[in-house]
């Protein structure tokens, strides 16, 4: 989609550049008791590249996503958010990474300007004069000023995803991480999303992960995407590769035939 | 076996939180605004029922002591029996049970809710330790409501006993509180918020532990609150033994 090829993000805010971070995935595993979630995964994601990694529900997609912030250690292989271990607490202190949550994850005790402000009054990022410019900057850019005083639950699906983006954006992230961006939205919001996030790696230059199974998004806006299947990355490339997929069982992902003579479900009994 | 081992298990994460919890006192001053939120929810929205309860609890006690005390002549004593019993005892521990039940169960259902729906975990990635605003502003409010709700229980307590001995037993209230200050020394009247004050604290730091370490979706939540209260009443009582042995 992009090919700006640099290393550096932008503020949104104070159009000051900072240094995008690559991603590198080595050998992770993980496992929950015996059952195996991942296996030996691998992959490295370019500064300010858009990388969308898709696979069937229940495929580790969420657990990958969960190791790339920390909030879940490998059982082996690591993760480097640029050179340092995500598994480390102090990771988080160094690279600012933004993580949008499926369901969005907002706050709901607080209201929508709250939810985004939270994060500058917590590190003291700026006074409330400059938190105010911040958050109402980042409202706008994903059309958000009128739901300011909102409350998260008198949102709806649409727009929750989109203060989460707003909320994560307000950070000023190195990294972007999306989980599922675009479920459990109609097809133009999931377009919009889709926008959305295509253009903030444009005008901002920050790194993105997306987890996924919308195969329009990734087609779409993808620099490159991995498909993981059964716990395993059983394609890496760039979505060119995915518009004719030569292997059937990634073209049955991706362009499933719905057969009512012989339904899928029925195979699955047998 | 297994049981032991979560036992165990419950009890190191909580003296972990605790310990993450103290090493961030320093931010307090910050979160003034959580404080006096919680102060308010913990504090003052619990104060109706607290007096209603300690009201009818000492009025329960004037009521039997005063039956039974007749029979020995002693019933002008009935002020010593209901001051001493609600001051050592009754008062900090009711006070603790409706605190576990109505504050205690709000702790963890909020803080499992929030984690089950990854609020915690957008925290988490935000660094903003959960230790820091959403436990640390609980544990200083209960520290400072606590004996605050204890001593107004022991207070309510007390009339209630009073209004119970003057219009069903026919003690003046004079006489009533002439007989409940004779046999009362202050550390009687100091045990009480001292005892309450742990057991507050215990109460809070239970309930955010067991919250903030829910795991699955809304039968989870709801296992959790059960789960934390159960805990808290346990241990009211368990310390209850162990800090009035300390105490005298």
């Amino acid at each position: 989609m992009s090919d700006s090829g640099t290393t550096s993000t932008v503020s949104p805010f104070s159009g000051t550049e900072n240094p995008a971070v690559s991603v590198t995935v080595e050998n992770l595993s993980k496992s929950f008791g015996d059952f195996v979630v991942l296996k030996d995964i691998s992959f490295q994601v370019q500064p300010g590249e858009i990388f969308v990694l898709m696979g069937p529900s229940g495929s580790g997609k969420s657990v990958l996503l969960k190791h790339l912030v920390g909030l879940e250690l490998p059982s082996s292989g690591r993760v480097l958010i640029d050179k340092y271990d995500a598994s480390h607490e102090e990771t988080r202190e160094k690279i600012r990474l933004a993580l949008v949550f499926q369901a969005g994850a907002l706050f709901n005790s607080l209201s929508v300007y709250d939810n985004l402000a939270l994060y500058l009054r917590e590190h003291r990022l700026a006074d409330e004069a400059g938190i105010n410019e911040k958050v109402m900057r980042a409202l706008q850019i994903l059309s958000l000023e009128n739901a300011a005083r909102k409350s998260p639950s008198e949102l709806s699906g649409g727009m929750k995803k989109r203060v989460a983006i707003a909320r994560a954006l307000v950070m000023e992230p190195q990294l972007m991480l999306y989980d599922e961006p675009t479920s459990e939205l109609d097809p133009v919001m999931g377009a919009t999303i889709s926008e959305i996030i295509a253009t903030l790696k444009d005008q901002y230059r920050v790194t993105s992960i997306v987890v996924s199974h919308d195969r329009d998004l990734a087609l779409n806006i993808a620099d490159r995407v991995g498909i993981l299947m059964g716990g395993k990355l059983v394609h890496l490339g760039p979505p060119s590769e995915l518009r004719q997929p030569k292997d059937p069982v990634i073209a049955d992902f991706l362009q499933p035939v719905i057969d009512l003579k012989n339904p899928r479900f029925k195979k699955l009994e047998t | 076996m297994q049981q032991l081992i979560n036992v165990l298990e419950g009890i190191g994460s909580t003296l972990q939180l605790l310990l993450r919890t103290l090493s961030y006192t320093g931010t307090l001053w910050r979160q003034r605004q959580r404080f006096i939120e919680q102060c308010y929810l913990i504090g003052y929205t619990t104060l109706p029922i607290v007096t209603i309860l300690c009201a009818f609890i000492g009025g329960v006690l004037a009521l039997q002591a005063g039956y039974s005390m007749e029979n020995f002549g002693a019933k002008q004593f009935i002020g010593t029996l209901v001051g001493l019993s609600i001051a050592r005892e009754l008062g900090p521990v009711m006070v603790a049970i409706l605190v576990a039940g109505r504050v205690g169960s709000a702790i963890a259902a909020e803080l499992a809710s929030m984690r089950v729906y990854q609020e915690v975990d957008a925290l988490e990635t935000m660094n903003i330790p959960a230790a820091r605003i959403l436990v640390l502003p609980r544990l200083a409010a209960i520290v400072v409501m606590m004996p605050v709700l204890c001593m107004i229980g022991d207070l309510v307590g007390w009339f209630g006993g009073a209004l119970t001995s003057k219009f069903f037993i026919g003690i003046e209230p004079e006489a009533y509180f002439s007989a409940l200050r004779r046999f009362m020394v202050f550390k009687d009247v100091l045990n009480g918020p001292i005892k309450a004050e742990v057991f507050g604290f215990v109460i809070v730091l239970v309930c955010c532990n067991i919250g903030l370490n829910t795991r699955g979706g809304p039968r989870e939540i709801g296992a959790s609150v059960t789960r934390a209260v159960v805990t808290s009443l346990i241990l009211i009582l368990v310390l209850d033994f162990f800090v009035t042995r300390a105490l005298t």
